[in-house]
């Protein structure tokens, strides 16, 4: 086969000699994280693909003494550019032309699932499949034949069940094997209708002098003819005007050739399948058939929604505040004493910073990972179960209002809690326009730190009206969310209607090592980019207010509050002191009431401050003051991972500056009109 | 369904109550929808069974022995040629 001789003259710099590169490939569903991480458990990479949001997990894996590059592709339907993820899965195999690849199938969707293998045929890689879940089609009644699957494909077919680690090493193997020579291999390679051929022919001459550099001919004029954007575009490129006009002509008459050609695979794939696979008798209801009976209806579903949120919220922070305090005084306190006495000698700058700034900044970290690790725990399980598709389709009826989607309500509601995992969870959601959307929105619910400044000062603030209040701000909150919401869809996303197609999964029993290497990449990416961007930010926050060395008082931070104080005398705020408090909500949001105990009382606790404070404030100004504290410009740790997860500084401003001016707005707005009535 | 009514023009996934079955006769829309629709098994002849359809809202749709969750308009988009008898009561 000629295109492997061209992969092995041409190496590229990331392979490094001998060792085998071998791409998985599968469409969502078919548990190929859990056949990734079986072969390559920690030996893995996760980070993002150049340039892009969508994640990227590569791995070594051995076999035989034999290292294995494991590259493991997105979950995609088809190599239609339809998404960003079917497009870098695309470009990843054309261009860098693995040695092989693994197409991973379900045998409980076995014909929907060869549709990507149908496609993946047709680039001409080396390729084996591995045909997963005959546990899970089995308990639906589907039975599914190997060798008559491998006769009819010409393609080597190994049955596995990752979930229990049977079969994968005979994959891997047999992959091997297959990169190393690929001579005979010869697969039957889906065709395309007999009355396309003609059509398929002509475009083959026109566009075969002007082939890219890594395409095939062929598969170029069946993309064109299929109407592949991308692919569009990159031969009005490649083609000389008058060349791309008679293409352009071709298309035009055929314009409906797309949908063909995907029924004609389709075709193909039943001609395939007929022998190798035992439907389920007609009528035979199913275990998730069974389950879906309440995970599905539109009432009990939301019940079960809300009552199983509640109790992954429930544990999440039940299980993680004990830690929480248990690491602060086991490891925080003793290292920031062991620092103290360590740099006893040094000059007073250097303890500050180290106690205070770094211990501080470490303490910020270290007391969010016990959250995100019972976080994603929980969040691993739901997904692998096969759940989170229900809850969302349950959900998308009321998310759809703000141009959300279904998935949207997970992170959202878990951001009560706390918005980092709010935003870290919306990875869940694999339209990038809706994610954009959520991480957006995510920092506009009240987290549990909020929620206790407000619970601290209301009662001092409104007396009997303080639950009625605190209720009000949350629902104002709330509010500001669906307003958002519904404007940032309308005007920067244009109204783009983000359809709604989402395949249900059947239910498994979900798989110990998947959820564990989830959790632990997960909480690794957040130390890595997010903690040391959290650090960073702690300790130049702890210098601006020390710094020039006179105390709070007389810091540079104080000082910008003094100069922001006319700001603040619109809301009611005209002392510097209130918005100094508000202004290191940005480190941790419950620092708003340790602030204001260090410049109201001198230091000498919080007993009676709320009461002291609200001496300080006309009622106007305190609605103005709590309402600025709910919806202020996110803190520290969340701006972080706004960072990234969205892997770009512009919108983290944009969201920045988002929440400052909606907080200023409704503030001075409150205290404007609430001073007349 | 009551069947009993003949209608002129096809009617589209979405008009077809839970239990109802259909054969998939074209899809309407934008190519980009079209093509993903097709891709996850929406073509021409393809057997398709409505699992749930509660008159708003999003619906779910077997095809290909996948379920599939829709939103009302997406289904709105599919137009399909029904097997009146086979509609469950």
């Amino acid at each position: 086969m000629s295109h492997c001789d061209i992969a092995a003259n041409e190496a590229d710099d990331v392979r490094l000699p001998g060792q085998l590169t071998i791409a998985l490939a599968g469409q969502p569903n078919v548990g190929k994280s859990t056949v990734f991480n079986m072969l390559t458990g920690l030996n893995q990479h996760v980070g993002n693909w150049p340039g892009k949001t969508v994640e990227q997990k590569t791995g070594i894996c051995r076999h035989n003494g034999i290292s294995v590059n494991l590259v493991d592709l997105p979950g995609i339907y088809s190599l239609t550019a339809n998404s960003e993820e079917e497009r870098i899965a695309r470009d990843y195999l054309i261009r860098e032309q693995p040695d092989a690849v693994i197409a991973l199938v379900s045998a409980a969707s076995l014909e929907r699932n060869l549709y990507l293998v149908a496609e993946l045929l047709s680039l001409q890689l080396p390729l084996v499949l591995g045909l997963n879940m005959s546990d899970v089609a089995e308990q639906h009644g589907i039975r599914v034949e190997p060798h008559v699957l491998s006769a009819a494909l010409g393609v080597k077919v190994i049955p596995l069940v990752a979930s229990r680690n049977q079969g994968v090493k005979e994959l891997i193997a047999e992959a091997v094997q297959l990169a190393r020579d690929p001579s005979d291999w010869y697969p039957n390679r889906p065709a395309i209708r007999p009355e396309h051929g003609p059509i398929l022919a002509t475009m083959r001459d026109l566009v075969t002098d002007y082939t890219p550099d890594h395409y095939d001919t062929d598969w170029i004029a069946l993309k064109l003819l299929e109407g592949d954007n991308e692919i569009t575009n990159l031969m009005r490129e490649a083609l000389p005007e008058e060349t791309w006009e008679r293409v352009h002509a071709l298309l035009l008459e055929h314009e409906d050739a797309y949908l063909d050609i995907a029924g004609g695979r389709y075709e193909w794939i039943g001609r395939m399948v007929r022998a190798a696979v035992t439907q389920p008798r007609v009528g035979a209801i199913s275990l998730t058939g069974r389950l879906d009976k309440v995970a599905t209806h539109p009432l009990g579903g939301l019940v079960f929604l809300l009552g199983i949120f509640g109790l992954v919220f429930w544990l999440t922070y039940t299980l993680a505040t004990p830690v929480i305090d248990w690491l602060g005084v086991n490891i925080l306190a003793p290292l920031g004493e062991w620092l103290a006495s360590a740099l006893a000698n040094a000059p007073a700058w250097l303890s500050g910073l180290a106690v205070n700034g770094l211990i501080g900044g470490v303490g910020t970290v270290l007391s969010f990972l016990p959250i995100l690790v019972i976080f994603f725990a929980a969040l691993g399980i739901l997904e692998d179960v096969g759940y989170l598709a229900r809850g969302a389709y349950v959900m998308d009826r009321f998310m759809h209002l703000m141009g959300l989607h279904g998935r949207s309500f997970l992170p959202l509601f878990l951001g009560f809690g706390c918005n980092v995992p709010a935003i870290l969870g919306s990875r869940i959601i694999e339209e990038r326009r809706a994610r954009l959307l959520t991480i957006l929105l995510a920092p506009l619910v009240p987290c549990a730190a909020r929620l206790a400044v407000i619970t601290f000062l209301a009662p001092a603030f409104f007396g009997e009206a303080a639950v009625l209040v605190m209720w009000g701000l949350v629902g104002l909150n709330l509010l500001a969310l669906a307003v958002f919401g519904v404007l940032v869809n309308r005007v920067v996303f244009r109204g783009a209607h983000t359809a709604f197609i989402m395949e249900l999964p059947l239910y498994h029993v979900p798989n110990a090592r998947t959820i564990g290497l989830y959790m632990w990449n997960n909480t690794k990416g957040f130390i890595e980019k997010a903690g040391t961007l959290i650090l960073l930010a702690s300790i130049a926050v702890w210098a601006l207010s020390t710094l020039p060395g006179r105390g709070v008082d007389e810091s540079w931070l104080a000082a910008l509050g003094r100069g922001l104080a006319p700001v603040g005398r619109l809301m009611g705020m005209g002392d510097w002191r209130i918005i100094v408090a508000l202004l290191t909500s940005f480190v941790a949001k419950e620092n708003t009431i340790a602030t204001l105990g260090i410049l109201y009382s001198n230091g000498q606790g919080t007993v009676d401050l709320a009461r002291q404070v609200a001496v300080i404030l006309e009622p106007a100004a305190r609605l103005a003051f709590l309402i600025v504290q709910m919806m202020f410009i996110p803190c520290l740790a969340t701006v972080a991972v706004i960072r990234q997860e969205t892997v770009s500084w512009r919108w983290t401003f944009a969201n920045i500056l988002m929440m400052l001016g909606l907080s200023m707005g409704v503030g001075i707005a409150v205290y404007q009109i609430g001073r007349l009535l | 369904m009551s069947g009993a009514n003949v209608v002129e023009e096809l009617p589209s996934l979405s008009g077809l109550p839970t239990g109802g079955q259909g054969f998939v006769h074209t899809l309407r829309g934008g190519h980009g929808f079209c093509s993903r629709m097709a891709n996850l098994g929406f073509t021409t002849g393809a057997a398709v069974t409505v699992v749930q359809n509660i008159g708003r809202g999003p619906m779910l749709v077997s095809v290909r022995g996948t379920l599939v969750a829709l939103g009302r308009a997406e289904a709105a988009k599919v137009v399909v040629k029904t097997i009146l008898d086979k509609v469950k009561g």
